[in-house]
């Protein structure tokens, strides 16, 4: 069933595959949550996880960041499996994590948070060039990180990891909870990520979204991968879609 | 020569500079066990006997090698630190996903271990340090006699305590400190070695107890059970203080010394007692503390 999906993948075959899981299972304590997802990202792409609430597209992220205590499968990164890797030694591989919840410290400052993470690897955007990206976060530097708005705290989470050169990124839900504008600028953010060539798993409920931004899109559903839809194909299949999306 | 309330002058100063210098102790040895607290989430009943190794090892590196009080003042926290690491990586690393109870058991249990041995070997009656030349004597201030030693532990450990505040909240490290507090996961996530932050910081934590106990040396006599006295009241200082905040422990444990010196002026019946009041006034009227964060 899932070789079926990724046959359908054809500029992800797995030897070029920049990241590939396979059969990947986890679990929260008891609980089995991931039931063998396998999915496929080439190099440069930026495939979305589109599925109901609770479908297992947080902890496929988490479980590829090595942030979920038991996880079982293969994740291959450039030729290399990380199931075994600490997340810290998975994030030094230039893997750059923004959780659905953000993740801003509110005991650190903004400018704190901006700097946090070490650098994983040469060629991360220097600070002005992030400043440029997020004009509000230059504003309010000195702030406590969690006084920002939603949408701040968003860019500030995305402008952290753009800073330390990781150039494979995790996405998840960038879009809940803001306003349109808000919704525009990170879209436009993430197509200008795309094309200076960074490869984005992007967990998205707002299919339109995912849509004006996305290469290809993988269906999540009960922690299996049940269908992989190219974004061209996407409006043909909308119905498929609302079935499995249930809007 | 005036009066206050009928007190003497001389001895109300005398009473302020003696509470001033446990607060001194309090400072220090309640900032050690919130920076602990804060990351290794383990209440460090180890903490007095920390603090006595501090002096034993001021001690015997005196008596045995020859090595004088100042190089003592670095050198003792660092071999207690260097303990405290092999602790941390032997023991405490296994307790992490553990309620904290199993943490302050293991803790408590390695207090008195450490201070039985002491026991053992150097007896309870405790051995004689001397003030180092540089700082004997005092000063006349005029309304009070100030024993130059005394002065000296009251600076130190202002400076030792705002130094420690200044590492956690303004620099990168203790931004690291702080994001590992709140967020180890994540942190942990963005590539930054949280397992070693948290060795390093308990290191830290016993380091500071070990410094209280060098500058405690001279003025107390160096004894297997001096840590297990002082540690019962700055475990109220913290209750008092509230476990989240540096600049909280720091204030509360200078304020509560005042405090308990001018109760040994005004009401002295009560001062071995009135931090222990102040402790269930504030558990009633703010459980977290008074700079503590409600989770
Ligand atoms: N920390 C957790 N402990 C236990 N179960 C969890 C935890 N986080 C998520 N789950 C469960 O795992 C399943 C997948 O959740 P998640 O990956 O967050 O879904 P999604 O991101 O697709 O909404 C859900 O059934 C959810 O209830
Ligand atoms: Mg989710």
């Amino acid at each position: 069933m899932a070789e079926a999906v990724l046959d359908k993948a054809p500029a992800a075959t797995a030897a070029k595959a920049m990241l590939s899981v396979r059969d990947l299972h986890a679990w929260y304590g008891e609980s089995h949550v991931l039931h063998g997802i396998s999915l496929d990202v080439a190099e440069g792409e930026v495939i979305t996880l589109l599925g109901r609430n609770g479908a297992g597209k947080t902890t496929t992220l988490k479980s590829i960041m090595g942030i979920i205590g038991k996880r079982r499968g293969q994740v291959t990164y450039q030729g290399q499996e990380t199931v075994s890797l600490s997340s810290r030694a998975i994030a030094r591989l230039g893997i750059g994590y923004v959780p659905e919840e953000r993740g801003i410290f509110s005991s650190l400052s903004v400018e704190e948070n901006l700097m946090l993470p070490p650098r994983v690897r040469e060629g991360g955007l220097s600070v002005d060039q992030i400043y440029e990206l997020f004009p509000n976060i230059k504003e309010r530097l000195t702030s406590q990180g969690t006084k920002l708005s939603g949408g701040e705290q968003q860019m500030l989470a995305i402008a952290r990891i753009l800073r330390t050169g990781a150039n494979f990124l995790l996405l998840d839900e960038p879009t809940e909870g803001l306003a349109p504008v808000i919704i525009e600028q990170i879209g436009r953010t993430i197509a200008r990520l795309k094309r200076e060539g960074f490869t984005i798993i992007l967990v998205e409920q707002n299919f339109r979204f995912a849509q004006s931004v996305a290469d290809r899109h993988y269906l999540v559903e009960q922690g299996r991968v049940v269908d992989m839809i190219p974004n061209a194909e996407l409006d043909q299949n909308i119905d498929k879609l609302h079935a499995h999306l249930g809007v | 020569m005036f009066e206050l309330l009928g007190i003497p002058p001389q001895a109300l100063f005398g009473q302020l500079l003696l509470g001033l210098i446990n607060g001194s102790f309090y400072a220090i040895l309640s900032l050690g066990l919130a920076v602990i607290f804060g990351l290794l989430n383990i209440i460090n009943f180890t903490h007095g006997a920390q603090y006595m190794m501090g002096a034993f090892i001021a001690w015997m590196l005196l008596n045995w090698v020859g090595i004088g009080y100042w190089p003592a003042l670095v050198l003792a926290p660092v071999i207690a630190g260097v303990t405290g690491v092999i602790i941390e990586r032997v023991f405490l690393k296994r307790l992490y996903h553990l309620d904290h109870l199993y943490g302050l058991l293991l803790t408590f249990g390695l207090a008195l271990i450490i201070q039985g041995l002491f026991r053992n070997y150097f007896g309870s009656s405790g051995l004689p340090y001397q003030i180092p030349a540089e700082l004997r004597g005092g000063q006349n201030l005029g309304f009070m006699f100030l024993p130059n030693y005394r002065g000296w532990v009251v600076v130190a450990s202002l400076v030792v305590c705002l130094a420690t505040w200044f590492i956690i909240e303004k620099t990168k490290l203790g931004a690291y400190l702080r994001a590992a507090t709140e967020n180890p996961t994540l942190t942990q996530a963005f590539g930054i070695n949280v397992p070693l932050l948290i060795t390093l910081t308990y290191g830290f934590g016993v380091g500071l107890a070990a410094f209280a106990g060098v500058l405690a040396a001279p003025i107390y006599s160096v004894n297997p059970n001096m840590g297990a006295d002082l540690i019962i009241v700055v475990f109220a200082v913290v209750v008092i203080g509230g476990m989240g905040s540096i600049m909280g422990a720091i204030v509360t444990g200078f304020g509560l010394g005042l405090v308990e010196g001018l109760t040994k002026v005004f009401y002295p019946e009560a001062s071995a007692t009135v931090i222990f009041i102040i402790m269930a006034i504030v558990l009633l009227v703010k459980p977290a503390g008074l700079f503590g964060r409600t989770a």
